[in-house]
C-alpha cells in the first residue's frame, strides 16, 4: 500500500531523536512524574521478570499450608490454597500490565482512528460519530461492564481456557467501552488541522483522505492522544481490577490485584495486608500512570518551546 | 440566447490549442446554514459565472478586492472545492468530468502556492519529507532517488541540501515559501495557481520570490495563475490580467492595455489608488464610495452600480454582458454599459 511505503521515508532520523532529547529534558524537570515513570518501570521490569523473580508457582498449592502467615519462606503467607501471595502478587502484575496496555493500545488507537474520521470529514459522518460517542459516554460504565462480562462470562474462546478466555474478554469488554475519550480529543485537534493550508496541499499533491488522515492528522495529534493513553492505563487498571475483584473479571486461578482482594476478604480482619497489599499495587500503579500522563501533558506542549 | 450563453458562446469561439487551461461559466456557491436541522438559508455566491482561458507559458493575474472570489476561483480550477456550475478544461479535458483516478494523475500537472508559508507545511514532517511527498504519492522514483530529487529541488529554489533534513519552524517565512515552491515544483507541473504567494512575506523579501517565480516558470516552461490583490504586483508579473469585483470577471485585457487604456470604472478606480514613486506627480484619485456588498446579496443590474461614480439608472436594472471590443484583434473583454 502506499501508505506503508511512505513511511519508509528515509528523511526521518536525525531530528526526530533531538525532539524526544527536548521532551525528556522538560519530563525530567517534573519531579512527580519521574517518581511515577519509576515506580511504573520497577513494576514492569517486575511483570517481564515474574519467573525469575518469583519465589514459587503461583498456581502450586499446598493444602497443608492453608491462610498462613508471613514466614521466611512464604514472606507474605499463603492463601486459601496454600499458594504463594508473592508469587502470586508478582505474577498479577504482569495480568494486570498486560491488560492494561493492550486494552489502552485498542481502544486509544481505534479511538484517534474514530475521532480523526470524524473530525476531518465532518458534515453527517461527524455527527453520525458524534452522537454515537454522547450515547456511549452516557451509559453507566461500572454497571455496564458487569452486566457484558456476566453475559460473557461462560464464554470459553477456542484454544484457550475458561480462565484464559476470561483475559481475552475483559480486554475486548474494556477495548469496547474506553474509545471515546480519544476519539472527543482527536475530533478537535483535527477539526483544527484540518483548516491548515498543509491539509490543502496534500489534496493537491493528489493525496487520498485517508492517506491525509494518516500521514499528517494522527502524527500531528499525537502528543494529546499519548497523554490520553497514559491516562488511560490508570483508568484500566483500576477497571479490571473492579471488575475481577467483583468476580466478573479474571478468572480465578489467573491471579490479578483485583481477584486477590476478592479473595483476602475473607480474612480481612486477621490477615488484612492481604488485601492491603494487592489494593496498594493498584494505587500506585494508577497514581504513577497519572503522574507520568500529566508530566507528559507538560513535556509536550507545544506552546512551551525550549 | 440569454446574455450568459452569449459570452459562453464566444469564448468557446475563442479558445485554441494555445490555451492550457480554459474556464467556463464557473460558478461556486457556498451554502449558509442555520438552525437544528441546518437548512440552507440562503447561497453565498462567491464565484458567480466567470469565464476566461489561460495561455501556455503565460501568466494570467487575478486581482480584486478581499472576499471577490479569486481565491475561490483558483481553488476551483483545481478541483480542491467542488463547483456549483461551469466547466473548467485542462489541456481539453474537462477536469469536473474526471473520475478520481484520473484526477490524482491530473494532480501531478496542476498544483497550487498558498498564501501562508506558516500553515502550508505540515509542522511535524522534515520539509524534505514534505518535498517528496508528491513524488511518493505518485510511485514516482525509489525513496533514495526521491532524495536526490529533493536535493535537487531545494537547491533550484535557493536553499541548501542540508535543509532536507530540518523542520518548518527552523525557517523563516520567505525560505518555507521557496520549500512550498519546492514542493509544487516536486511533480514537474505545467500549470501552478500562486494564490497571492507574496502577500504573507515582508517586503524585502517579495522581491525574491517573484523572481525566483519568474527564472523558474522560464526554466520549466509554466503557466501561472497568478492571484494578487496587489495591482503593482500583477503589472509586474502578469501578461494577461483579469479583474474580479463580487465574484465576476469585469475586465480582462493584456497587462499593457489594463495599464494604458483601463475601460472599467472599477479597475480605473483601483488603478488611480496605486501609489506613484514620484512625488510631483499628481493624479486625479477616484474614491469609491462605501464597502463592497455581500455576496450573500449582491446588488441587482451590474455589481458595481451602488459605488460606480458614473452609473446611470440603467445599470441598476440590467447586467453589462462581457464582450470583447479590443480593436485590431486586440483583446479587450470588459462588462460595463458605460463602455458600450
Amino acid at each position: 500500500m502506499a501508505t506503508a511505503e511512505l513511511r519508509a521515508e528515509a528523511l526521518l532520523t536525525v531530528r526526530e531523536e533531538s525532539y524526544l532529547l527536548i521532551v525528556w529534558r522538560r519530563f525530567r524537570r517534573h519531579r512527580v512524574a519521574l517518581v511515577g515513570a519509576v515506580i511504573l518501570l520497577a513494576f514492569i521490569l517486575i511483570a517481564v521478570l515474574a519467573p525469575w523473580i518469583a519465589p514459587y508457582d503461583p498456581y502450586a498449592q499446598n493444602l497443608l499450608l492453608k491462610n498462613a502467615g508471613p514466614s521466611p519462606a512464604h514472606w507474605l503467607g499463603t492463601d486459601e490454597l496454600g499458594r504463594d501471595v508473592l508469587s502470586r502478587l508478582i505474577y498479577a502484575a504482569r495480568i494486570s500490565l498486560t491488560v492494561a496496555f493492550v486494552v489502552t493500545l485498542i481502544s486509544q488507537t481505534t479511538g484517534a482512528l474514530i475521532g480523526a474520521i470524524s473530525g476531518y470529514f465532518g458534515g453527517w459522518v461527524d455527527n453520525v460519530i458524534q452522537r454515537v460517542v454522547d450515547f456511549m459516554l452516557t451509559l453507566p460504565l461500572l454497571p455496564l461492564l458487569l452486566t457484558v462480562s456476566a453475559l460473557l462470562s461462560d464464554v470459553t474462546l477456542p484454544g484457550l481456557t475458561r480462565e484464559w478466555s476470561s483475559v481475552v474478554i475483559i480486554i475486548l469488554v474494556l477495548s469496547l467501552f474506553g474509545w471515546m475519550g480519544s476519539a472527543r480529543l482527536v475530533r478537535g485537534v483535527v477539526l483544527s488541522l484540518r483548516e491548515q493550508t498543509f491539509t490543502e496541499a496534500a489534496r493537491a499533491l493528489g493525496m487520498s483522505d485517508l492517506q491525509i488522515v494518516i500521514r499528517h492528522m494522527i502524527p500531528n495529534a499525537m502528543a494529546p492522544i499519548i497523554v490520553s493513553a497514559t491516562l488511560s492505563l490508570g483508568t484500566v487498571i483500576i477497571l479490571e481490577a473492579a471488575l475481577s475483584f467483583l468476580g466478573f473479571g479474571v478468572q480465578p486461578p489467573v491471579p490479578t490485584w483485583g481477584n486477590m482482594l476478592n479473595n483476602a476478604q475473607a480474612d480481612m480482619w486477621t490477615q488484612p495486608f492481604k488485601a492491603i497489599i494487592p489494593g496498594f499495587c493498584i494505587f500506585l500503579t494508577s497514581l504513577s500512570f497519572n503522574f507520568v500522563g500529566d508530566g507528559l501533558r507538560d513535556a509536550l506542549d507545544p506552546r512551551l518551546k525550549r | 440566447m440569454t446574455l450568459t450563453q452569449m459570452q459562453v458562446q464566444t469564448s468557446l469561439d475563442l479558445s485554441t490549442d494555445q490555451d492550457l487551461v480554459v474556464v467556463r461559466g464557473l460558478k461556486k456557491y457556498f451554502p449558509v446554514r442555520r438552525g437544528l436541522l441546518q437548512r440552507v438559508v440562503a447561497w453565498v455566491k462567491a464565484v458567480d459565472g466567470v469565464s476566461f482561458t489561460i495561455r501556455r507559458g503565460e501568466t494570467m493575474g487575478l486581482v480584486g478586492e478581499s472576499g471577490c472570489g479569486k481565491t475561490t476561483v483558483g481553488r476551483t480550477i483545481l478541483r480542491l472545492i467542488e463547483p456549483t456550475a461551469g466547466e473548467v478544461y485542462f489541456e481539453g479535458r474537462n477536469i469536473f468530468a474526471l473520475t478520481k483516478p484520473e484526477l490524482k494523475t491530473l494532480r501531478r500537472d496542476m498544483q497550487i502556492i498558498f498564501q501562508d508559508p506558516y500553515s502550508s507545511l505540515d509542522p511535524r514532517m522534515p520539509v524534505g519529507a514534505s518535498i517528496a511527498e508528491g513524488l511518493a504519492v505518485h510511485g514516482i522514483g525509489t525513496p533514495k532517488e526521491r532524495f536526490e530529487m529533493v536535493v535537487d529541488l531545494l537547491r533550484k529554489v535557493g536553499l541548501e541540501d542540508y535543509h532536507a533534513r530540518r523542520y518548518p519552524h527552523e525557517f523563516s517565512g520567505g525560505q518555507r515559501q521557496r520549500i512550498v515552491i519546492a514542493r509544487a515544483l516536486a511533480l514537474r507541473p505545467k500549470f501552478i495557481v500562486c494564490d497571492e504567494p507574496i502577500s504573507a512575506l515582508d517586503v524585502s523579501i517579495q522581491a525574491q520570490i517573484i523572481n525566483l517565480l519568474k527564472e523558474l516558470q522560464e526554466e520549466f516552461k509554466l503557466t501561472y495563475l497568478f492571484i494578487a490583490h496587489n495591482l503593482s504586483v500583477i503589472e509586474h508579473v502578469s501578461d494577461r490580467v483579469a479583474v474580479m469585483y463580487l465574484g465576476k470577471i469585469v475586465e480582462l485585457t493584456s497587462r499593457e492595455e489594463l495599464y494604458r487604456n483601463p475601460l472599467h470604472p472599477y479597475t480605473q478606480a483601483l488603478l488611480s489608488a496605486v501609489p506613484i514613486p514620484d512625488p510631483t506627480l499628481r493624479r486625479e484619485r477616484i474614491l469609491l464610495k462605501g464597502d463592497v456588498p455581500s455576496p450573500l446579496n449582491p446588488p441587482s443590474g451590474c455589481r458595481f452600480h451602488p459605488r460606480c461614480p458614473v452609473a446611470t439608472r440603467y445599470c441598476a436594472q440590467e447586467e453589462p454582458p462581457f464582450v470583447n471590443i479590443g480593436t485590431r484583434g486586440q483583446e479587450h473583454w470588459v462588462a460595463c454599459w458605460r463602455v458600450m
